[in-house]
């Protein structure tokens, strides 16, 4: 029986409404348990010993002092844990050439980035850790670093790792008809150079592990501020060799992640090395230093890209050339080849065109290593081919709406196959398009802009379409031999009091899965989503699943948690037949009732249907099934990833003697397929669209030619806070996926996807008339008025 | 051993209510005390700067910052933290507000906020959406965006103010 999701009014309709949180009342009261909220008896923390240089020979570790600190148990050198803990390569065999040197838990004989750890101290309080690490002697002998990333591959720049050869990790081209016969022939070619800044998440609750070695179970245990509990479970077996089914990850309540806590940490992975050793709890939080040093970056990425248009407008060609360093070390296990990768399959993805290249090239670098944060690549395409749109319609003279109606794919054209060889299962960018264009009033707009120019205001609108890929499949991780599960699972059960459990393998960062799930389940049950009680993040409870990344939760998580609820559903009826004498299939689940599914007329409730099954079972039948308990698994089959689409509208005044950007507001129209709770999506949209805001106006980790990070605080790190940052208007398409019976995609990263390409964009529309154009982010002050000409030093 | 004894300090303090007595180390901050010592976790320690707003707690009245006040500070002080202005039920509608309007996500960051919000509520009237980010914006939100939390500040300022919109 398949949900009518066309009408609103069906009984049980939870699935597209706003149902509260769960977990929410909760975290308002204080009574969330974040990692460092736990405390185990004989509990120890560690703190790390850093590197102070770029890259450095280490040539000695003298722990003498910091033994002698009170409170202070035990120091431990790269060559300690390197005797328990094996170092991992960050490579995927998909990744074509994609190279890495093997990376340990503690760096042994060479540091490569200022934050590398180098020793860890171990003692019984934090302060008394931090004390001894810093009387830790590390006698360091300084080696060149590499820390540009156009030049890492020049012949006279050092190569880092010398046993692989160069400072290139991956490289990859891409070619579709023919760019430079395009180019050759076109009206118009329009060249830019774009640059987006090195990032990093900035997680409130910093990363965060407790790991306890059961020596007697021989059971190690991990509090994990994490993404992937499956994957983490998986990894610390390996690397500390412990049987799989002998590493429990538990992911509690996580202080938000985008990202951040979805990949393996070496000092994450000493803590859980340290408790083997110690035979005791560990725990490590790191402080916000260690945060900005060794959480990954992202995003530092160098472009040099060319569109070619027709008299109509028509796009002909998009030539990209994209460099990024990433550090010194691929990340582990998921790479960190992906970023470029993604730019190289994402630019150009709303536009019907037939000549494209596009040429990703990713240096190793004496900086912290960059891997996936929210939206991975996504801000970089978007903002490469959204500049680019926008440029060429400058210069046939076209209205930037205009242009795009004139290149997006048509809504019944799916399903197509992109120039960068992405299938789109179906997506709405004209409806979405002209959903954006009625909720900013697009001409009304236009006509406040022209009204601040007369009152000396420059003001800018800026316009952003976008795809976003969610719901991956195998062919994300998994082909490339990396033990990341794509499908996920849910476990269904109803209990005695009619009530609902379900376990779920994807996790609650923050962005509503429990709620998602709550609801889902709610609706394929047939109960009230107050009676259903979610279960996630415990790899020893939960069905074995790939967690929260890549926007997966809603559209795989959830379709799993309908199948089973379905099933269970099934399993009730069953039940319910026989103890009413009726055909199953005449019989319905309301509001946690069982009753006739023609007329609503109540038959048994729930718990009442629950006390016979669990208690007096001897009254049922022989041989009827009784299990209220189901479990389902879902994967994508059909396409690789389900990609959504969307597009963003930034209206700004850019006070051109300081060079301040003001956010006026901001609108988004996305189409994440079937919404399921529309608050939370709404939110998720606004959530990531202040993040891609950040990345327009403030974010950038600075370096020095050393390799010295500067700006390690957050003072010194900008990212949005209330004061500058707009409301913003949310609308949606919904184009159902037809790979599920949920019909969800994912919206985690929409957001963020599009936001600073309409940024610069709207900078760039009220700049235009100046002759001046922004295309390196973040947009400072300092660089607005160097393209304003105003400073020129 | 000197050294060690006059590193401790003693405190007599409110919190939330109750009166407390401890001897703490002179270098501890005001919220590793609440965490550690009262196993009050509510607050929490975020960019441990004072830039961030996670450890924002009230104390004799005021928003403070307890990665930026040390334990010793706060002898003879009353000080409430999230636990104990939920016990009290003042916070009561901002919470379900921060609840209904979802202006949370992964919570971190709402402890603080409630604390933050409570300061400018306090002082009466219904502020404006302006007022409102310039009074937040030393709290950070990673997650939300704001204007979720804006929205929520403002409906239970109006509320409270008698110009309830239902």
């Amino acid at each position: 029986m398949t949900i009518r999701f066309d009408n609103p009014d069906r009984p049980n309709s939870y699935i597209g409404k706003t149902v509260p949180r769960p977990n929410a009342r909760k975290l308002v009261e204080g009574r969330g348990r974040y990692v460092d909220d736990i405390v185990l008896p004989r509990m120890v923390h560690v703190a790390f010993v850093r590197s102070p240089l770029a890259h450095a020979r280490i040539e000695g570790i003298d722990a003498a002092a910091a033994t002698g600190v009170k409170g202070v148990l035990r120091v431990f050198t790269g060559a300690d844990l390197a005797a328990v803990c094996t170092p991992w390569v960050g490579v995927l065999a998909h990744l074509k050439g994609l190279k890495s040197p093997p990376q340990n838990a503690l760096a042994v004989d060479r540091a490569c980035w200022v934050g590398e750890a180098v020793a860890a101290v171990v003692a019984t309080s934090r302060a008394a850790a931090e004390e001894g690490a810093a009387l830790v002697e590390v006698d360091y002998d300084p080696l060149p670093a590499v820390t540009d990333t156009m030049s890492a591959l020049d012949a006279d720049t050092p190569v880092i790792h010398p046993g692989l050869g160069d400072n290139l990790a991956f490289r990859r081209l891409h070619e579709e008809g023919d760019v430079e016969a395009a180019m050759a022939s076109a009206h118009k070619v329009v060249s830019a150079r774009f640059r987006t800044a090195r990032h990093t998440g900035v997680t409130p609750e910093p990363r965060s592990i407790l790991v306890d070695w059961n020596p007697a179970e021989s059971q190690l245990t991990a509090w994990h501020a994490t993404q992937a509990p499956h994957m983490m479970q998986s990894v610390l077996a390996e690397h500390l060799d412990i049987p799989e089914s002998r590493v429990r990850v538990i992911c509690g309540d996580v202080g938000g992640s985008y990202g951040i806590k979805v990949h393996v940490y070496p000092d994450e992975v000493a803590t859980a090395a340290i408790a083997k050793v110690m035979g005791r709890p560990v725990k490590f939080i790191a402080d916000r230093l260690e945060s900005f040093t060794t959480d990954i970056h992202a995003r530092d990425h160098e472009i040099e890209a060319k569109i070619a248009v027709a008299k109509d407008g028509k796009i002909l060609a998009i030539d990209v050339d994209d460099w990024t360093g990433i550090g010194p070390y691929s990340v582990y296990p998921r790479t960190s080849a992906i970023e470029g990768n993604q730019v190289v399959n994402l630019c150009g993805g709303p536009y019907d065109f037939a000549n494209y290249r596009a040429r990703t090239t990713v240096v190793f670098q004496n900086k912290t290593p960059t891997c996936q944060y929210r939206a991975v690549g996504h801000p970089i395409a978007v903002a490469i081919t959204e500049g680019l749109v926008d440029m060429a319609a400058a210069a046939i003279g076209m209205d930037p709406v205009e242009i795009r109606r004139r290149n997006m794919y048509a809504d019944d054209a799916y399903p197509v196959t992109s120039p960068a060889k992405m299938r789109f299962e179906g997506l709405s960018h004209h409806a979405s398009m002209d959903k954006l264009l009625t909720l900013m009033d697009y001409d009304a707009l236009r006509a406040d802009q022209a009204e601040a120019m007369k009152r000396g205001k420059r003001r800018g609108i800026g316009i952003a379409s976008f795809i976003e890929l969610t719901n991956p499949s195998p062919f994300m991780y998994g082909i490339g031999g990396a033990r990341i599960s794509a499908q996920d699972g849910c476990t269904v059960r109803m209990d005695p009091d009619g009530s609902v459990v379900a376990l779920s393998g994807v996790t609650e960062q923050g962005q509503g899965t429990e709620a998602m799930l709550s609801q889902v389940v709610a609706e394929g049950v047939g109960v009230t989503p107050e009676k259903v009680r979610v279960i996630t993040g415990d790899t020893q409870v939960t069905p074995y699943g790939g967690g929260t990344w890549a926007s997966r939760g809603a559209g795989i998580g959830g379709e799993a948690a309908l199948q089973a609820a379905r099933a269970l559903r099934h399993s009730i009826l069953e039940v319910a037949g026989a103890m009413l004498q009726a055909d199953a299939g005449s019989l319905d689940i309301r509001d946690g009732q069982v009753v006739n599914a023609d007329t609503g007329a109540a038959r048994l409730p729930l718990e009442e249907l629950g006390r016979i099954v669990y208690f007096r079972g001897d009254t049922l039948p022989k041989g009827l099934p009784r299990e209220l308990v189901q479990t389902r698994h879902f994967i994508t089959m059909d396409y690789p990833f389900a990609f959504t689409n969307g597009v963003q509208a930034s209206y700004i005044e850019v006070d051109t003697d300081t060079g301040v950007v003001t956010l006026l507001k901001h609108w988004c129209v996305e189409d994440c397929g079937r919404v399921i709770n529309p608050q939370l999506v709404d939110e998720q949209i606004r959530g990531g669209i202040v993040q891609g805001l950040g990345g327009a106006l403030y974010e950038e980790i600075h370096y020095d030619t050393d390799g010295q990070l500067l700006n390690g605080s957050m003072a010194d790190y900008l990212v949005p806070m209330a004061a500058e940052m707009p409301d913003m208007v949310i609308g949606h398409v919904e184009t159902p996926t037809l790979e599920s019976d949920l019909g969800a995609k994912g919206a985690g990263e929409a957001g963020t996807a599009g936001a600073p390409a309409a940024v610069m964009n709207a900078i760039n529309d009220a700049l235009r008339p100046l002759g001046a154009q922004v295309t390196e982010m973040p947009f400072t002050p300092e660089r607005i008025l160097r393209a304003l000409g105003t400073i020129t030093d | 051993m000197t050294l060690a004894f006059s590193d401790r300090i003693d405190v007599a303090l409110v919190v939330n209510g109750e009166p407390v007595e401890a001897r703490v180390p002179a270098g501890q901050h005001l919220v590793d005390f609440l965490r550690l010592e009262l196993g009050l976790t509510g607050a929490h320690a975020s960019c441990e700067h004072g830039v961030c707003g996670a450890c924002t707690v009230r104390v004799d009245g005021q928003a403070v910052r307890g990665c930026l006040m040390l334990a010793a500070q706060a002898d003879g002080a009353d000080v409430w933290t999230v636990e104990g202005l939920t016990e009290a039920g003042g916070s009561a509608d901002l919470q379900a507000a921060f609840v209904d309007r979802n202006a949370l996500q992964c919570g971190f960051c709402t402890p603080g906020m409630i604390v933050a919000a409570e300061d400018l509520l306090a002082r009466g009237g219904v502020p404006a959406r302006a007022e409102i980010r310039a009074h937040l914006s030393g709290n950070y939100c990673r997650c939300t965006g704001y204007e979720a939390i804006v929205d929520a500040v403002e409906q239970v300022a109006r509320t409270r103010a008698g110009k309830g919109t239902a």
